[in-house]
């Protein structure tokens, strides 16, 4: 694995597969009394947060401390981003604090990537969610969840195993989402067959050529589906004419009861959150045993817990260089 | 006035000739002159270009000092080649009154490396709302023909409209950033198969071939000059075609940057890629090539861009657009259309000085090397590769995309009215016009 995690795209399958049974085996933590591993003791985490995201914060902030790292929170609001520091100097900063690992959320684009590849520090760099580019450790905790459910056999049995001819259809704004980017990389990864369905005009030009297929009708995608995921799509949106209402897009893309009854028996509904109830998703659909969503935030604490423990290295290589790539973790961690 | 001898050189890549700078102009030209000069200068296997004119330079002077100003861009010129600049118009405060063009005209002629010529404003503030008073810049000192807003858009097609109008009274002529406004809103890079996977805002190509289509046929109708700055896709080279066919009297520059990079480099989202207009994808890059070789693009010009470290040392959408270009143009031209056998050297004199200096009506620049002319001259090494170091450019900025890049050919001398601006690949110090 590399040193840092800014795209789903920069993970083989050997890594990905790595990641989803190193936690498989974290997950059984929670189900003990003592939730703790000591495992990241008197390692620095910085969550750097540039943009408000309670479950994304809250998700990394409890992997961190089950692995008994010191955390710090470094909100970009109320601290001196917000009084116009750079992301250069708030990253030298942090480096001075001696950051092992840096958790970053951020609106621009292409945020981690620039601080992963600078010289403004050398821990890790975990993209907590970039603009509208990817967000690599949900996209993993979809298909930790996708393969607990869809795999034969309960979840011991799964590891190892990728998601090979699995359909996963993605249904909404694909266009302003980094959770259907991280996800169409590491899906195909995984050996999965990934569908979109969207209006024509929440995908992005050139998607012909992402290793996935397009659909604008979603009641024909919908029996051959597997796992069917609903993105958000903001009410705002159908002010810049992306859509003409929110009730024409409910009716023409959203998931309700009589559309979930087209689903294969063994389909699931997932949603990254935060859902919007009435629009993508309705009640029925939302609170029914078929949907994921907060089993998908349960497993999102183990992704991120496997992340950080395979990033920096864990308890065995504690006192190694901060700069060697870990690829040798991989046997540890098995 | 210090008298050059230049020996064996290649006129536009010509047969070796000597050539004796005297009083400002060319005053003789021939194999084994017999004439005394003050410095003889060795040419052999150097090329002799007239003095390259910029139609759009960003020389950032008065307003951010910290990105460059008049003397360190027409140093910066001069190191490139160039005997002319045209100086745009987006300065704090924006050069749209006679006050503000004088005053860079005046800087550039105390400066001594480089003739400046300040770009009017077609608009107040460039906001697109008024007309600035064109013909009041026009009979100032600067003496200014040519108008733009560049770095916006004239979007108001009546106010494009009267623009053109207007300038026809002095032989003006606009120069139109071609940026459709509402289809570009929060764009961050060119729209195609990269922008969709790195998630950032797409800048069609559409944007601005619809505004290029709108100006074309706007000229036409009221039978004005029109030039286009910075075209950077397939399609306005198409639509520039298709208006020069018909006969319409239209100009076009391309950028060096556009006829080599692609917007696969901002796939490392390192903001010194970031440039308005946003670099396009190959198939852009070889249109615009051949668009120049075949004369359908006039000119090259380098929108030379100079920002401060800060402003490129961030995120990409924190960024400000824009890259230094005026130190690199002449070899990246040597590399994209000299190398490559799309263009002579006869070919880049016409299109890196003649007719920019006609667009610009510059009385003085682009002309002939021959006997009286005055001596506007570049003596050129295309036999040197190096890699190209920031660090020892003239400008005050180092945003350019070409650090560590091995780049063809190197400015040896430049000329302006027989000074010697650069001498041996090194600034030669001036004292203003005698």
């Amino acid at each position: 694995m590399k040193r840092h995690l800014v795209s789903a795209a920069d993970l083989t399958r050997d890594d990905a597969l790595l990641i989803l049974d190193t936690a498989e085996e974290l997950a059984q933590l929670s189900g003990r009394a003592v939730k703790k591993l000591p495992t990241l003791r008197g390692r620095t985490v910085v969550n750097l947060f540039f943009e408000d995201s309670t479950r994304t914060k809250t998700s990394f902030e409890v992997a961190e401390k089950r692995l008994s790292a010191d955390v710090i929170n470094f909100s970009a609001k109320g601290s001196s981003v917000s009084k116009g520091e750079s992301l250069k100097d708030t990253a030298l900063t942090l480096q001075a604090m001696g950051a092992d690992a840096v958790v970053i959320r951020h609106h621009a684009s292409g945020a981690p990537a620039r601080l992963a590849q600078s010289d403004w520090l050398h821990g890790s760099v975990i993209n907590a969610g970039d603009g509208t580019h990817e967000h690599p450790t949900q996209a993993l905790l979809d298909a930790f969840t996708m393969r607990r459910h869809l795999n034969p056999g309960a979840s011991g049995n799964a590891l190892r195993q990728g998601l090979d001819g699995r359909r996963v259809t993605i249904v909404g704004d694909v266009l302003h989402s980094r959770v259907a980017r991280s996800n169409v990389h590491l899906l195909t990864t995984l050996g999965a067959q990934v569908t979109f369905v969207a209006p024509p005009t929440l995908l992005p030009i050139g998607i012909e050529n992402w290793p996935c297929e397009i659909s604008y009708d979603l009641e024909s995608v919908l029996p051959k589906s597997d796992a069917v995921m609903m993105l958000r799509v903001q009410r705002e949106r159908m002010n810049a004419a992306f859509f003409p209402t929110e009730r024409e897009y409910s009716r023409r893309y959203g998931l309700d009861g009589t559309r979930m009854a087209q689903l294969p028996e063994h389909a699931i509904v997932m949603h990254p959150g935060p859902m919007v109830r009435g629009m993508e998703i309705t009640a029925e659909v939302a609170d029914s045993p078929r949907c994921t969503v907060v089993e998908q935030v349960a497993n999102g604490v183990s992704i991120r817990m496997a992340v950080l423990y395979l990033l920096l290295g864990g308890a065995v290589f504690a006192d190694g260089p901060a700069d060697t790539p870990r690829t040798d973790s991989v046997e540890t961690a098995q | 006035m210090t008298t050059y001898l230049i020996r064996n050189a290649q006129i536009t890549g010509g047969a070796p000739q000597d050539l004796h700078l005297a009083d400002g102009v060319i005053k003789a030209i021939g194999t084994d002159l017999a004439v005394e000069a003050d410095i003889e200068i060795d040419a052999t296997g150097l090329i002799v270009l007239p003095g390259l004119v910029d139609l759009h330079t960003h020389l950032r002077e008065p307003g951010r000092e910290d990105a460059e100003t008049v003397l360190t861009g027409t140093q910066a010129a001069a190191m490139g080649g160039f005997t002319a600049v045209h100086a745009m118009a987006n300065t704090t405060p924006v050069a749209d009154t006679a006050g503000v063009v004088e005053q860079v005209w005046r800087l550039g002629q105390e400066a001594g490396y480089c003739d400046v010529q300040p770009v009017g404003a077609v608009t107040v503030g460039l906001e697109g709302k008024k007309l600035a008073e064109l013909g009041a810049m026009h009979e100032s000192a600067a003496n200014v023909r040519v108008f733009s807003d560049d770095g916006k858009c004239v979007d108001d097609a009546v106010l494009m409209r009267r623009a053109l109008e207007y300038v026809k009274a002095f032989d003006g002529v606009v120069a139109q950033h071609a940026q459709e406004p509402r289809l570009t809103e929060g764009a961050q890079m060119n729209e195609g198969q990269v922008s969709g996977e790195l998630g950032l805002g797409g800048w069609p190509a559409v944007a601005e071939e619809a505004i290029i289509a709108r100006d074309v046929l706007l000229a036409a109708h009221v039978g004005s000059r029109l030039h286009v700055c910075h075209v950077s896709t397939a399609g306005s080279v198409e639509i520039i075609r298709w208006a020069k066919a018909k006969g319409w009297d239209v100009t076009a520059e391309v950028t060096p940057h556009h006829l080599l990079l692609t917007d696969e480099l901002v796939r490392s989202y390192d903001p010194v890629y970031k440039v308005n207009p946003p670099l396009r994808t190959a198939e852009d890059v070889q249109a615009l090539r051949k668009a120049l070789a075949d004369g359908t693009i006039d000119a090259v010009a380098t929108d030379h861009a100079p920002h401060p470290a800060e402003d490129k040392d961030c995120e990409w959408a924190a960024a400000a657009m824009g890259m230094v270009g005026l130190e690199t143009a002449l070899s990246v031209v040597q590399q994209t259309m000299v190398d490559t056998g799309l263009l002579n050297w006869e070919g880049v004199a016409d299109r890196m000085s003649r007719r920019p200096a006609r667009i610009g009506r510059l009385a003085g620049h682009g002309r002939p090397v021959s006997v009286g002319e005055p001596a506007n001259l570049v003596l050129f090494d295309p036999a040197y590769r190096g890699a190209v170091n920031p660090e020892s450019f003239a400008t005050r900025s180092r945003n350019t995309p070409y650090r560590g890049l091995d780049l063809p050919g190197r400015v040896h001398a430049t000329f302006l009215r027989g000074r010697a601006t650069v001498l041996a690949g090194e600034l030669a110090e001036q004292g203003g016009e005698e």
